[in-house]
């Protein structure tokens, strides 16, 4: 069982979190057809090397972050919390 | 006489006192063998006490049901696979006997010695590689008969579902370093990781620590001694014996096995190690040859277990192929305790061993000069195979050391994994011993994170002769009879990678795991194919390293069961329990029926504390209910409280509830039981992730309030007894309004008019402390209003009068907002909410499939939820999803998800029953089978 870095509660089991799956972007709904729309819920692109996941601390902190994790090694990089990123890109 | 069913002509063959024998000669225990009374001492093997009564044969081979002997002595040798009572596959060479066991072989049918299965040798050569594929893949429909004829000659032993539930156990531990292995090399490295501060576990496989120091001579025994003297008094070491390091995983995650506990079966221990010391030492391989199956013929540390640890003397006359020190060491043990010994071939100096001979029995053993020696005993010593298990799993692949002639690890292991012993390489119990320690001492300070350097010794792999098969052909395989000539001609079948050999001819793929058998799967195909060892290449090993049952797997049973503050008030009134999802809910107090019309009549009260609560604070409460609901919330009054559905991204329903707005900043949402969490999740996530600005805080409420809805034409009556602080009438707290007051005495309740059961009906929230309290009061200060308790049965049938469906009962995973019929609450025009683009198109498409109301042409009859709705041609057009027999209106009624094009009101349907009969039903204009209209909910 690998360990998450939560940026909470420090490194944890990964059977304390939920995975959310890749990081995406969600389509502007009014925009969007349904080929983008579908490629949003279903199409992940699953590398073999580095990806960004969104997990939650179900059974900690209550908290969703961001990881960075190498699918073939498991090596992860530590974890980034949402509000602070976003809000910062918001006001930048 | 039963009495007289000991063995007449017992082979006694229990030596005098050996210096490091592990029997305890003063406890004599007495034991049955295939019915067969036998006795042992403490501390033998089953299989040392047999031996030691004579005994030889312990099972018979997979296939061609050979009889099978000891192999290696050890806990992987694949003839020594018993059932004891009623626990099969036990590993009788490891098994520590008890009194009172009752031990049988596994195969032997009719007889051990007399076993019918054995016809197959006769036509055995016909069984040749790839038989199982080759005969059984075609026609599939013979599988069930294939199957049967398979079971039967098959090795495994009977599990019995009466068999009493053992107790499994499983515990987390966090050494800072777990050393797998408990040899000299195991025990020097625990101690030098001890002593540089680290907690450390050590894990054995064996009952005692000190690998092959055990069957070593005194001066073997004076250094376990100290050794172990030395591990057992130092505080910071844990040990486990009799427990086994199944697999490493990522981080570090150590899976223990630990066997045979005080009350406990096994025991998995799942520790996370901030370093691995792989210390697993060596295993003793086999060699092929013709007979090399034959009982009489063994490993040489078999013969040296069974001399020194439990003083049996293995056989009469021996023959001992010694290929290195093992091997003489043998034979100066047999020598010594007075077996004779013929011949010791060494095939340095150009001995070679040909074939063993004998009929169910070793007789005989031809060389390579031409010469046969009679005898019972052949011992042989070609070399040893690294269990490079934890290593792989670390990531490491092993590398072939030609001149050792032995699979090595390849050192590409992270800074967390080191290794030592056997594994590593070759030296005196001095230079191991070292090396140990110094790796400990290094597991260490990478532990606790010091960058002290520490000088490791060299310890390299000794020059050893390349043996794996003599000029004959023999067994590769033990456990699944696989010959080196069936390796040979799978591979001129094309089978020529060992990883495709394996799964075609099944070698290495028993219960011994290929531990015994990987090297010379992979010499033999190499010497068929005419390449090098190192071409051909290793199956990696994978986990388990040993088999763990699946008790331990599963361990205690700890998933939590929830309870209302009201269960002990269902509990004392005949409330008949059922469980949905964690929760344990009164299904009815008896008469379901009776309590729907009690409800109808007069009024009811239900438990209803399972519900899902989320008390919502902020400023943007607003937004986030617009985005998650499909309906619009911008508008709801303080003191109002409105229906909302929830779906997901794809336009799927997921949830359902209610919410109130308390105070401008402050609403109080409920979800359904089963959604309380997800629902939790997905709120928080959109929150978190998509909307960071928006200021709203979201706290569960489930276990804080407990809830009880009030239902009936006089829950308005019953209600306002216990309420001085709200005004109830309907003029001032209509139809979907929330007021907070006090109940009973507690402050602090919330109070919702809403209508799941379609009657006039209050949901009362009240202080969790406090629900079992009011629960009372509602009972006793109604009894003149005809007040009962109602349960979950009586609330399914009342809202399925009423047409109101539950998700996941009446939705499954597909059906989308429009599907639900609720096209009446879904606002597209609404800027944004989850799912939105889905049901946009699903309106545009108007397709997919409709929830109506059914009602069966014979009103009595109720089709069981989940039958069909189908087409005249037999087409599946849709299912029942909820029925009922209606005590309201007497009749059966249903809901169903039928096709669109059905989904028209007086549409006469075709219902298949799961008994195949056909029978019609008409689809209703409403939902609802009962006052559709709702003026009694409104009332
Ligand atoms: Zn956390």
């Amino acid at each position: 069982m690998i360990r998450i870095p939560c940026p909470n509660c420090g490194p944890r089991n990964s059977s304390e979190f939920s995975y959310f799956g890749e990081l995406g972007s969600r389509p502007a709904p009014d925009a969007v057809d349904p080929a983008h729309w579908r490629h949003y819920l279903y199409d992940k692109k699953n590398p073999a090397g580095w990806t960004t996941e969104k997990w939650y601390h179900a059974s900690g902190c209550r908290k969703f972050f961001a990881i960075e994790r190498n699918t073939l090694t498991n090596d992860v990089k530590s974890g980034r919390p949402f509000g602070v990123e976003s809000s910062s890109e918001e006001s930048s | 006489m039963i009495s007289s069913r000991r063995r007449p002509t017992a082979m006694i063959s229990r030596l005098g006192r050996q210096e490091g024998e592990l029997i305890d000669r003063s406890r004599r225990l007495s034991f049955t063998f295939n019915g067969v009374e036998h006795r042992g001492f403490d501390g033998d093997t089953i299989v040392s006490a047999l031996m030691a009564e004579g005994e030889r044969i312990f099972s018979r081979s997979f296939k061609y049901h050979r009889p099978r002997s000891v192999l290696s002595a050890t806990f992987h040798d694949p003839g020594c696979i018993v059932q004891v009572g009623d626990e099969p596959n036990v590993r009788a060479a490891h098994r520590r006997l008890r009194d009172g066991m009752a031990v049988e072989a596994q195969t032997g049918w009719p007889s051990l010695r007399y076993d019918v299965g054995a016809a197959n040798q006769l036509v055995g050569r016909f069984i040749g590689a790839g038989f199982y594929y080759k005969t059984f893949i075609k026609p599939q429909r013979l599988w069930p008969t294939y199957e049967k004829v398979l079971q039967r000659f098959a090795a495994g032993g009977r599990v019995q579902a009466s068999s009493p539930h053992g107790t499994y156990d499983k515990r987390y531990a966090h050494p800072d370093v777990l050393v797998a292995g408990g040899g000299p090399a195991g025990m020097a490295a625990a101690l030098g990781a001890a002593d540089a501060g680290a907690n450390v576990i050590l894990v054995e496989e064996e009952y005692e620590l000190g690998g092959h120091l055990r069957f070593g001579g005194s001066e073997d025994l004076v250094a376990l001694r100290e050794l172990r003297d030395e591990v057992g008094a130092h505080a910071g070491i844990e040990v486990m014996t009799n427990s086994v390091v199944t697999g490493r995983y990522d981080d570090n995650w150590v899976a223990v096995l630990q066997r045979e506990l005080p009350q406990v079966a096994e025991r998995l221990v799942k520790a996370r190690a901030k370093t691995l010391v792989v210390a697993s030492g060596l295993i003793e391989r086999p060699y092929v040859f013709e007979g090399n199956d034959l009982p009489g013929v063994m490993l040489s540390t078999a013969a040296r277990r069974l001399v020194n640890l439990y003083a049996v003397k293995p056989g009469q006359q021996a023959v001992v192929f010694a290929a290195n020190e093992s091997g003489q060491a043998a034979a100066a043990d047999l020598d010594r305790v007075g077996v004779e010994v013929l011949k010791v071939v060494d095939p340095a100096s150009g001995g070679e061993l040909v074939r063993a001979l004998g009929r169910g029995q070793l007789e005989q053993v031809e060389l390579g000069d031409g010469s046969i020696v009679d005898c019972d005993l052949l011992v042989t010593a070609v070399g040893w195979t690294a269990p490079t298990l934890l290593v792989n799993m670390a990531g490491d692949r092993p590398r072939y050391d030609e001149r050792a002639a032995r699979f090595v690890p390849g050192g590409a292991l992270p800074d967390t994994v080191l290794a030592t012993g056997g594994i590593v390489g070759d030296g005196p119990l001095q230079a191991l011993v070292a090396h140990g320690r110094a790796t400990g001492t290094a597991a260490a300070h990478r532990a606790l994170g010091r960058a002290d350097s520490i000088d490791i010794p060299e310890l390299e792999p000794a020059p050893h002769p390349a043996l794996f098969r003599a000029r004959t052909h023999g067994i590769v395989d033990y456990s699944e009879d696989v010959y080196s000539k069936d390796l040979v001609a799978a591979a001129r079948e094309g089978y020529d990678s060992v990883e495709l050999l394996k799964r075609y001819t099944t070698a290495t793929m028993g219960p011994s795991q290929g531990k015994l058998e990987t090297i010379n799967t992979v010499a033999v195909l190499a010497e068929a194919t005419g390449r090098s060892i190192e071409e051909t290449g290793t199956t990696v090993w994978r986990p388990p390293y040993a088999p763990i049952s699946l008790g331990a797997l599963a361990g205690r049973i700890l998933e939590p069961v929830r309870y209302s503050p009201m269960q002990p008030w269902h509990d004392s009134h005949g409330a008949k329990p059922i469980v949905a999802g964690q929760w344990i809910r009164p299904e009815h107090y008896g008469d379901a029926a009776a309590e729907v019309r009690n409800v109808r009549e007069n009024v009811g009260i239900i438990d209803v504390s399972p519900l899902g609560k989320l008390d919502l604070r902020g400023p943007d409460v607003s937004k986030l209910l617009n985005f998650v609901y499909v309906n619009k919330w911008s508008k709801l009054d303080v003191g109002s409280v409105r229906y909302g559905v929830m779906c997901g991204e794809d336009g799927v329903v997921i949830d359902d509830g209610v919410t109130g707005r308390l105070a401008a900043d402050h609403y109080f949402m409920s979800t359904t039981s089963s959604g309380a969490q997800a629902v939790h999740e997905w709120v928080e996530n959109w929150l978190q992730t998509s909307f960071p600005s928006w200021q709203v805080h979201v706290t569960s409420m489930v276990s804080a309030y407990a809830s009880i809805n009030i239902a009936g034409p006089r829950s308005r009556e019953l209600l306002g007894r216990l309420v001085p602080d709200v005004d109830l009438s309907p003029e001032s707290f209509s139809y979907m309004q929330v007021r907070t007051g006090t109940i009973a005495g507690v402050p602090g309740c919330h109070m919702w008019r809403i209508g799941f059961t379609g009657e006039l009906s209050f949901e009362i929230h009240v202080p969790a402390g406090y629900g079992l309290y009011v629960w009372e009061r509602l009972m006793s200060d109604g009894k003149d209003l005809g007040v009962g308790p109602f349960g979950l049965e009586a609330q399914r049938v009342m809202r399925l009068e009423k047409g109101h469906f539950i998700v996941g009962q009446d939705t499954d995973g597909v059906t989308q907002a429009l599907s639900a019929g609720l096209d009446w609450l879904v606002k597209l025009d609404k800027e944004d909410f989850a799912g939105k683009p889905e049901l946009v198109w699903q309106h545009e498409r108007g397709d997919g499939m409709r929830l109506v109301g059914l009602q069966p042409s014979d009103t009595h009859l109720v089709p069981a939820e989940a039958s069909q709705i189908v087409s005249p041609s037999g087409a599946i057009e849709g299912r029942i999803t909820s029925s009922r027999f209606s005590p309201t209106i007497g009749r059966s009624i249903c809901l169903g998800l039928v096709s669109a094009r059905l989904a028209v009101a007086g549409t006469v349907v075709t219902v298949k029953l799961p008994d195949g009969r056909h029978v019609p039903a008409t689809v209703m204009e409403h939902h609802a089978h009962f006052d559709p209209e709702g003026s009694r909910l409104r009332g």
